[in-house]
């Protein structure tokens, strides 16, 4: 077992415990965590790049509006918004909603002809700006004001600040689940521990008699749970893989802007990747404590 | 001869009971053969208990190898009992393991090479007359064939102290003698031997051996006769027993 103080793990020394019934349990149980924490953690990191994504598509971006029931006067107001827009160095680009676009997209409330029957559609200018500094906003908030009393300006990230809200929420909430299944796990690795130390008392008496340290019997166990956990991280990570390749496979084809933006980079998967690597590190680390805490309750 | 175990007025109480041992004082000395006996519940297991450190006393002193056993931190305690060797009376053998493997811990224990653990436990097996059941489960073994596992066990370290609970209590006369060669082979060689029995007869069969008698927990005069000093008749070698280091060296 040791030498010197020294660990030197020997077949023979990881037998002293035998495989008993409802050992590989624990197996299971590491399986299943790692299962659903990786799911979280998947998708509390998907959703926080989507906020940020988010937040990086609306920051600086403006929509103006001409709100002008003839549509002749409405042209010539948009223009003239156009036209200052363009001249202001705060902007970087400002694009006119073509009325056809416009009306495709209005489509579905309005039917095929709105502006023929009478209903007054505004114009739509979309504007870029160089930064997305709160004065920035306001500076051209007032050149277009005083350029057309119709106009109306709306920042994209204060209308979509509640989206980008839940979003943060989301990725906090899946977060602090991680640390709920960390903290679940790390007790129930304990308790498997200490329920081990109690099926193997016999055994662990005599050796502890004939002179193994408390180290050496925590190795005993370190061992057996760092098998079971590296079976249930294995087969868990396995079936987390899956499960998210599919939700991604699904997300991907669903070709929508804000849930597109739920993509996992380089740096996630490296995090989802050492996750498993992580619930064996816990996992012994938790079996160490709590069979040299029982160790100590013996002389 | 130098002090191995020293108790000065012990005593042992578990819970709020009588005491179980009360001023319990002798000295064992280096190489010296102990005989421990008494009635049932007169104490020895507990004094047994209290040599290989699986309890500490109430009160009194217990020096051991020179050192006062009942103050020594926790953490020395480990490398204490590789010194002792220790035969319990229910054999405590590992029911999973095979009687080579049983043999073996100490050693491991101790972390011996791998190579030098399976040398030294076949010499253990041979010894004891059982190399050919070095793979069984102690479950497949007969009573006496675990006793002699179990006392391999306790010797294979060469402890220079032998504590033993009744190791002769489960075996008829003719493996109680045997054992007893063995334990008074290990003598020889230095090792100071304690056993707890009820058998008389072994008693009469170690020369010079010290007796200590326990009555209600006290040590007491165990019998105006001296020891019977006749020599310990030789035992003949088992047919089937091959030369062995450990035999050659006296063990």
């Amino acid at each position: 077992m040791t030498r010197g103080g020294k660990t030197r793990a020997t077949g023979a020394e990881a037998r002293a415990l035998d495989d008993g019934g409802g050992a590989h349990v624990m197996s299971w149980v590491i399986a299943i965590m790692l299962f659903l924490t990786l799911l979280a953690g998947a998708a509390g990191l998907a959703t926080a790049r989507a906020a940020g994504a988010l937040d990086r598509q609306m920051a600086g971006r403006l929509t103006v509006q001409i709100v002008e029931g003839e549509a002749q006067r409405r042209d010539a107001a948009a223009a003239q918004v156009l036209g200052v827009l363009r001249a202001q160095p705060d902007v970087a680009r400002a694009t006119p909603v073509a009325q056809a676009d416009l009306a495709r997209m209005l489509q579905p409330w309005l039917g095929t002809d709105a502006e023929a029957a009478g209903l007054p559609v505004p114009a739509l200018i979309d504007v870029d700006l160089t930064s997305d500094d709160t004065a920035a906003i306001a500076r051209v908030r007032m050149a277009v004001t005083r350029a057309s009393p119709a106009a109306r300006v709306d920042a994209h990230a204060t209308w979509l600040e509640p989206v980008g809200r839940l979003l943060d929420t989301a990725a906090w909430l899946a977060g602090a689940i991680i640390l709920l299944m960390l903290v679940a796990t790390m007790a129930v690795v304990m308790l498997a521990a200490r329920a081990g130390l109690e099926a193997h008392r016999g055994t662990i008496e005599v050796i502890h008699m004939l002179g193994a340290t408390d180290r050496q019997v925590a190795r005993l166990f370190q061992r057996r749970i760092a098998l079971d956990a590296g079976i249930g991280a294995v087969a868990g990570g396995v079936l987390a893989g899956a499960a998210i390749l599919l939700i991604a496979g699904q997300v991907g084809a669903l070709d929508s802007e804000l849930l597109g933006g739920m993509r996992l980079g380089p740096g996630d998967m490296a995090m989802l990747i050492a996750l498993p690597f992580g619930f064996v590190v816990l996992a012994v680390g938790a079996a160490r404590l709590a069979v040299l805490r029982q160790m100590r309750r013996m002389l | 001869m130098a002090n191995i175990v020293q108790f000065e007025n012990v005593g042992l109480r578990y819970g709020v009971g009588e005491e179980t041992l009360c001023d319990v004082s002798f000295t064992l000395r280096s190489g010296q053969f102990h005989f421990l006996t008494g009635a049932s519940g007169a104490g020895k297991t507990s004094l047994l208990r209290l040599l290989y450190l699986s309890q500490r006393p109430s009160r009194g002193i217990i020096r051991l190898f020179g050192e006062d056993a009942v103050i020594l931190p926790r953490d020395r305690l480990p490398g204490f009992r590789r010194r002792i060797g220790v035969v319990f009376q229910d054999f405590r053998l590992i029911p999973h393991l095979s009687a080579a493997d049983n043999i073996a811990l100490p050693l491991r224990v101790a972390g011996m090479a791998e190579s030098d653990v399976a040398r030294a436990v076949r010499e253990m097996l041979n010894w004891i007359g059982l190399s050919e059941r070095a793979t069984a489960r102690p479950a497949t073994l007969s009573g006496g064939e675990q006793q002699r596992v179990a006392i391999a066990r306790a010797v294979i370290a060469r402890p220079e102290l032998l504590v033993a609970d009744e190791p002769t209590g489960n075996v008829d006369p003719a493996m109680a003698e045997r054992l007893l060669h063995l334990f008074h082979s290990l003598h020889r060689l230095g090792t100071t031997v304690v056993m707890a029995t009820h058998d008389w007869h072994l008693i009469e069969r170690v020369p010079g051996a010290h007796h200590l008698h326990l009555e209600r927990g006290r040590l007491v005069d165990p019998d105006p006769d001296p020891p019977v000093t006749s020599p310990v008749p030789p035992i003949p070698p088992r047919p089937d027993a091959k030369p062995s280091t450990i035999v050659r060296s006296g063990l």
